[in-house]
């Protein structure tokens, strides 16, 4: 797939200091849904705000769909819509007007009947003679996704959609990413949650510390993703693994007190069943045990490992 | 040009305008009624004529002009500097829209407000006194000059203000204060030799002159001169903003 956005080189530090963005590079394809996963002040926002004109990068490149941000900046910016992490939202003004302004500002002649699909699609129709700050938070997130919408954008970014959101938003959310993925539009969106990314994407981001770790496709990263360990406290400690457990990659702890197993929670099967059988077979009794999920900044520090 | 865009912003601010017109509307004609109580009324009394003009009518001018000036600048540093203030300035930087664009739609939208506020105290005024307008056509200029001019004005300012506070600075400290020595309510000639030359340094002397000769065809100083400070502070405005754009100077990160 043709790529419709490319970050080249792209480094940003703050008036205060801040290095938010170090050497970022990155093509996005078009079509797809990324999601750029890292802990907060990881430099997902700045990110987005580079491409979408918010923030003025120190150095590198940035073109959607061939246009220079920078030189040819009309032409990118008419092709994106933003969802910001924030709700700002002009509170007196009416849902419908609101709307509308923003396809105005982005060039595009009244369309009254793109409106209507655009708030019915949002359930919004209804609420959309109510003035902004008469909503609930959920519901001017959705007046935002409006007026990213409103304009029929190629590309739509969404800075941490879900966040502080319900369960059934979220649900919401999810499905409509997916018919505007199936419309054709290219989506980026900001998350830390990893199961966020994992419901969602077609690739995954990992960022930290204004670095692109790396961008990988979900399936792939999901093994990581997926792996949890299983601590086995044995009753007397063991010198060394018999060999009869070989293929289960054990590794000795604590003096042999304890035996490591990683396994994926993806897989049919995980082996812990024959696991054990096999430790009681080896003589082998275990005491107590304990599994625990690899968290994000574990996986971190695998992607790291493993990309170097 | 994003023609589209500009619709959209000046739209937007009228449709605020029109969401508090009472308060936009009869905020200035109440006080413009207490000017004419006050000032025409009970001082006018005692004052028989100014240049041969009741006093009444004298302060008209005056008095349209400090509300022309005060609605320009505020209404324009209101409108840029509410979206600052809460986040929306977003969406601006982020849509295909031009520094010249936003400055158009926003400054359109104050100086239509303006003026509008203005031909609503003109009309309150003829309840009060007969008036005259020698020049319509110069008036109409005068008026469309200076709303463009501060309104401009004000737009830099609500790029410029952190908080409200400075938002309301320059129109509380520095607009009223001008108008009122400016000569809005009496002639430059009335003044001591000293102060009329201080008024001399004064901008909006051009302007309330100017403006009082379209009505009266009496002027403090030559309406050439009027037009030239008026053309003048247009200009500066302009190279400001300018300047704003070239410096992307508190609007970008
Ligand atoms: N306007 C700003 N001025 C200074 N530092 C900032 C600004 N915005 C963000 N930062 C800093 O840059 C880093 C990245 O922030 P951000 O891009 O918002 O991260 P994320 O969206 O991943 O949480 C953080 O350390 C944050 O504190
Ligand atoms: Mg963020």
């Amino acid at each position: 797939m043709p790529a419709i956005i490319s970050v080249r080189s792209l480094g940003k530090t703050y008036a205060g200091g801040v290095i938010a963005l170090s050497d970022v590079s990155l093509n996005i394809e078009q079509g797809e849904i990324l999601a750029l996963l890292g802990p907060n002040g990881a430099g997902k926002t700045t990110l987005i705000s580079a491409i979408c004109g918010l923030v003025v990068p120190d150095c590198g490149q940035v073109t959607v769909a061939g246009h220079d941000i920078a030189r040819d900046w009309r032409a990118a910016r008419a092709m994106i819509g933003l969802v910001p992490q924030e709700i700002t939202i002009e509170p007196f003004e009416r849902v419908i007007n609101t709307v509308r302004f923003s396809r105005g500002l982005f060039g595009k002649p009244p369309d009254e009947a793109h409106i209507e699909k655009v708030l019915r699609a949002l359930s919004l129709w209804d609420k959309r003679k109510a003035r902004n700050m008469e909503l609930s938070g959920g519901m001017k997130r959705r007046v935002l996704i409006a007026k990213a919408l409103s304009h029929e954008p190629r590309i739509l970014f969404l800075d941490e959609p879900t966040a502080g959101v319900d369960v059934t938003l979220r649900r919401d959310m999810w499905a409509l990413v997916r018919r505007l993925r199936d419309d054709g539009v290219t989506i980026i969106l900001t998350t830390h949650y990893i199961e966020e990314a994992e419901e969602m994407a077609d690739r995954i981001g990992v960022i930290n510390h204004g670095r692109l770790l790396l961008v990988e496709d979900k399936t792939k990263l999901m093994k990581h993703m997926g792996r949890k360990t299983l601590r086995l406290e044995l009753q007397e400690p063991v010198e060394q693994v018999p060999q009869a457990l070989a293929p289960y990659g054990l590794r000795i702890e604590e003096d042999g007190r304890v035996l490591v197993f990683g396994y994926d929670t993806r897989a049919g099967r995980t082996g812990i069943t024959r696991l054990l059988a096999d430790l009681a077979a080896a003589g082998i009794s275990v005491r107590d045990l304990d599994t625990e999920q690899s968290s994000l900044e574990q996986i971190f520090l695998t992607l790291v490992e493993e990309s170097a | 040009m994003n023609w589209h865009a500009i619709r959209a912003i000046y739209a937007f601010e009228m449709a605020r305008t029109f969401r508090t017109l009472a308060q936009s509307v009869v905020s200035p004609v109440l006080s413009t009624v207490l000017y004419f109580v006050v000032f025409g009324a009970a001082i006018g009394g005692r004052i028989q004529s100014v240049e041969g003009i009741g006093y009444g009518a004298f302060i008209v001018p005056g008095l349209i002009m400090l509300t022309l000036l005060q609605q320009s600048v505020t209404n324009a540093s209101f409108g840029i500097y509410f979206p600052k203030f809460i986040g929306t300035i977003y969406e601006l930087l982020s849509a295909p829209v031009s520094f010249v664009e936003i400055v158009i739609g926003y400054v359109g939208a104050a100086a239509t407000k303006a003026i509008a506020v203005a031909l609503i105290i003109l009309a309150t005024a003829t309840f009060f006194v007969d008036l005259q307008i020698d020049h319509p056509v110069w008036m109409v200029a005068f008026l469309l000059l200076t709303a463009v001019s501060f309104s401009l004005l004000g737009f830099i300012i609500g790029i410029w203000a952190g908080n409200f506070e400075q938002l309301q600075l320059i129109p509380l400290l520095v607009i009223t204060p001008l108008v009122f020595l400016g000569g809005a309510f009496y002639s430059v000639s009335m003044l001591p030799e000293t102060w009329q030359t201080v008024t001399r340094f004064n901008p909006v002397l051009y302007l309330v002159s100017g403006f009082r000769w379209s009505f009266f065809g009496v002027a403090d100083v030559p309406v050439g001169t009027s037009i030239a400070a008026v053309s003048l502070f247009l200009a500066l405005c302009l190279g400001l903003i300018g300047v704003i754009f070239r410096t992307g100077w508190r609007i970008r990160q």
